[in-house]
């Protein structure tokens, strides 16, 4: 058989390469990865509709305490620490409800906590599978037993929900995770949703919430802004909100349609799909150490391994 | 039916319904139940009662018969054969005796023995004697034979101010001294007297005890905190305290968290069935709680002494919300300058590393000059 020559190896090998790269990733890409799951668990919070008695934030604690390692929070004015004061989202606060007022007449409650994305970002982040996302629920749950503490999440998160226990000896993440292993598994329903008077937080399936959220603003024209905040952010995120001003001033942050996970990962796991880009950069730097050693086996042949000469 | 007119001769029909509706919603029973509760009222059982008095100051049986609704006092009174109380019986001496001897032989395992004030323990009970006998003897006679033994107030309960150290008596509580009969606790300084009427209804009518908390309370009477209830709450969560008797804040019926309350930590209904039927308890005409059903607080600790609230909930305020003045992050034009200078570092670095001599070169040629 005819040796390749090396100009014509290079050739077929990058092409091989560019090929099994490129290809997937814009079949990838061309695909979408738009699907959303509407029967996921999900949350719809109305901000027109809640009252601020904060018996959501009450309930979150008292239920998840011992599970979620909370504990109350002081606030620098309370020396006594008659109160649990959280400022917003912390180590020991899942859910928070924070006040915007623009004016006596135009104000809004608006309560925080984990969106529960279809697609979520600190899922894809995390390097050891410590968060992860349920399959049949939708639960985007923290595992303490994995954590390693790198707190990608943190940074990956486009609604800045992950919370870090800097002040603790064995620091946790918090974040809601449906009080899966609590309220949800003893009643079928969040304890924020479960004590709420007004109804301004329902639980239940993604597809049944966005009806709620459509009937609510077709029987009150006028009253709310004329979008269901999550239903598309971000790919779609199974925690809702209904408002009646604008999402931006309430602290949600006007975000694309696009789950950058989805795109970060297709990337990622395109170019690692069936190990072709490590056995591709591999097999090329073996064939260059190969190559250069029968270079230097052919250049030393003749002369007998005697007075040896030096580079050029 | 006709036994019953004599014994509910003084009431209107509709004055017995509501008492029965009142002691019914007092168990925490549901509405359905009122009729079951009505007709063992009706009903002619009569439940023997014993009724012991040692280290006390009688406040207990006064709270019950000062009820300003005496019609459901003496109704469950007639329900009950109260056989032997110190203070209300007609009979003294060695005819008092023998009455209660005469019941407990005749009741035996059938009546209910209620205790009120602390039993004296120390050099052989004597510090409490009734009719020749201390009282550790007296309880242990008549706590044989009975079917369940009711320890009304504090003093019954855990000991009260008698126990309170050094406690130069020795006094103890009826539960410390009886392991073998079912001790239902009614603990207060007084106890408001329906928790102890319904508990005797709640017998009557289903023949069990109630449900009953960890230090052996009616769950229906003390089951939740007095914080929980308490009319003042909302300065509670609103920061608004009377921080001294008589001051601007206690005139305005502020919370009294900071002159000691210890609602926050005592289980009680007081704020919600309140005492003498007229609506009034201590921290209504502003006397912080002393937290008298709980054993570690009462005569424990100071009147005025703040307690730990372990289970802190939010208060009356919202932080306000954060609209992200977080900065804009890096403009291109620096990421641009940044870059450019990063490059030229680099650049200087390899055009540097290029024109450092080849270290073999230059060792061969020092061997080979």
């Amino acid at each position: 058989m005819k040796p390749l020559s090396r100009r014509n190896f290079l050739k077929t090998a990058g092409s091989c390469a560019g090929l099994l790269t490129v290809a997937p990733v814009t079949c990838a890409l061309a695909s979408g990865g738009t699907d959303v799951n509407n029967d996921e668990l999900g949350m719809l919070y109305d901000a027109t509709r809640c009252v601020g008695c904060k018996a959501c934030m009450a309930a979150c604690k008292r239920t998840n305490n011992d599970h979620g390692n909370l504990e109350p929070e002081t606030a620098k004015f309370d020396p006594d620490g008659i109160w649990d004061a959280p400022e917003d989202l912390s180590g020991n606060t899942r859910t928070v409800i924070k006040l915007y007022k623009e004016s006596p007449a135009s104000w809004s409650y608006v309560k925080y906590s984990c969106m529960h994305c279809q697609k979520p970002s600190c899922v894809s982040a995390c390097p050891v599978g410590a968060l992860s996302k349920d399959k049949q629920t939708g639960i985007v749950s923290y595992d303490k037993t994995l954590c390693i503490g790198c707190r990608y999440c943190q940074i990956a998160c486009p609604f800045n929900i992950p919370k870090f226990q800097w002040d603790r000896t064995m620091p946790q993440i918090v974040k809601c995770n449906f009080c899966k292993d609590t309220c949800l598994k003893e009643k079928g329903i969040t304890a924020c949703a479960d004590v709420c008077p007004v109804k301004a937080i329902v639980f239940g399936k993604r597809k049944d919430l966005l009806t709620e959220a459509r009937r609510r603003m077709k029987d009150h024209p006028g009253r709310y802004v004329d979008t269901v905040y999550g239903e598309h952010e971000v790919g779609g995120v199974n925690h809702l909100y209904l408002a009646g001003v604008p999402f931006t001033k309430l602290g949600l942050a006007d975000l694309p349609a696009d789950a950058p996970a989805v795109f970060s990962e297709k990337i990622h796991h395109t170019i690692y799909k069936g190990f072709i880009a490590p056995i591709a950069l591999y097999s090329a730097l073996c064939f260059v150490a190969l190559r250069n050693a029968r270079k230097q086996e052919s250049h030393q042949a003749p002369h007998d391994g005697g007075s040896r000469k030096g580079k050029t | 039916m006709d036994t019953n007119i004599g014994m509910r001769s003084e009431l209107s029909r509709r004055d017995f319904v509501k008492g029965c509706v009142t002691l019914t919603a007092f168990m925490g029973l549901p509405h359905a139940l009122v009729g079951k509760v009505q007709e063992t009222a009706e009903s002619d059982r009569r439940l023997p009662v014993i009724w012991l008095h040692f280290q006390e100051c009688t406040g207990c049986s006064e709270s019950l018969l000062r009820s300003s609704h005496p019609t459901i006092a003496s109704l469950i009174l007639d329900k009950i054969s109260l056989d032997y109380h110190e203070t209300l019986m007609a009979g003294s001496g060695e005819q008092a005796e023998k009455s209660m001897h005469d019941c407990i032989t005749a009741n035996k395992g059938k009546y209910v023995l209620v205790v009120e004030g602390a039993i004296p323990t120390a050099e052989n009970g004597i510090f409490c004697k009734v009719g020749g006998r201390t009282a550790v003897d007296s309880l242990a006679a008549a706590a044989k034979d009975a079917l369940a033994i009711i320890s009304i107030g504090t003093c019954a309960s855990y000991g009260g101010i008698q126990a309170v150290p050094p406690n130069p008596t020795g006094a103890v509580g009826v539960g410390a001294l009886v392991k073998d009969k079912p001790i239902v606790n009614i603990p207060g300084c007084p106890p408001n007297p329906y928790a102890f009427l319904s508990t005797v209804l709640y017998y009557l009518t289903f023949n069990k005890l109630p449900a009953l908390d960890a230090l052996g309370r009616p769950k229906f009477a003390y089951g939740r905190r007095i914080h929980e209830h308490c009319e003042r709450r909302p300065h509670f969560d609103a920061g608004r305290f009377a921080r001294a008797y008589g001051d601007e804040g206690h005139a305005q019926g502020y919370c009294l968290y900071q002159l000691g309350c210890k609602g926050p930590v005592t289980f009680a209904n007081c704020p919600v069935q309140r005492f003498n039927d007229v609506g009034a308890w201590p921290v209504s005409i502003g006397h912080p709680c002393i937290g008298c059903t709980e054993p570690d607080i009462l005569f424990k600790t100071s009147i005025a002494e703040k307690v730990q609230i372990h289970e802190p909930t939010p208060f009356d305020g919202y932080p306000p919300v954060d609209t992200g003045k977080k900065g804009k992050g890096a403009s291109p034009l620096t990421t641009a300058v940044v870059g450019l200078a990063a490059g030229v570092a680099l650049g200087a670095g390899a055009m540097m590393a290029k024109n450092l001599p080849d270290s073999a070169a230059a060792s061969k040629d020092k061997k080979n000059p």
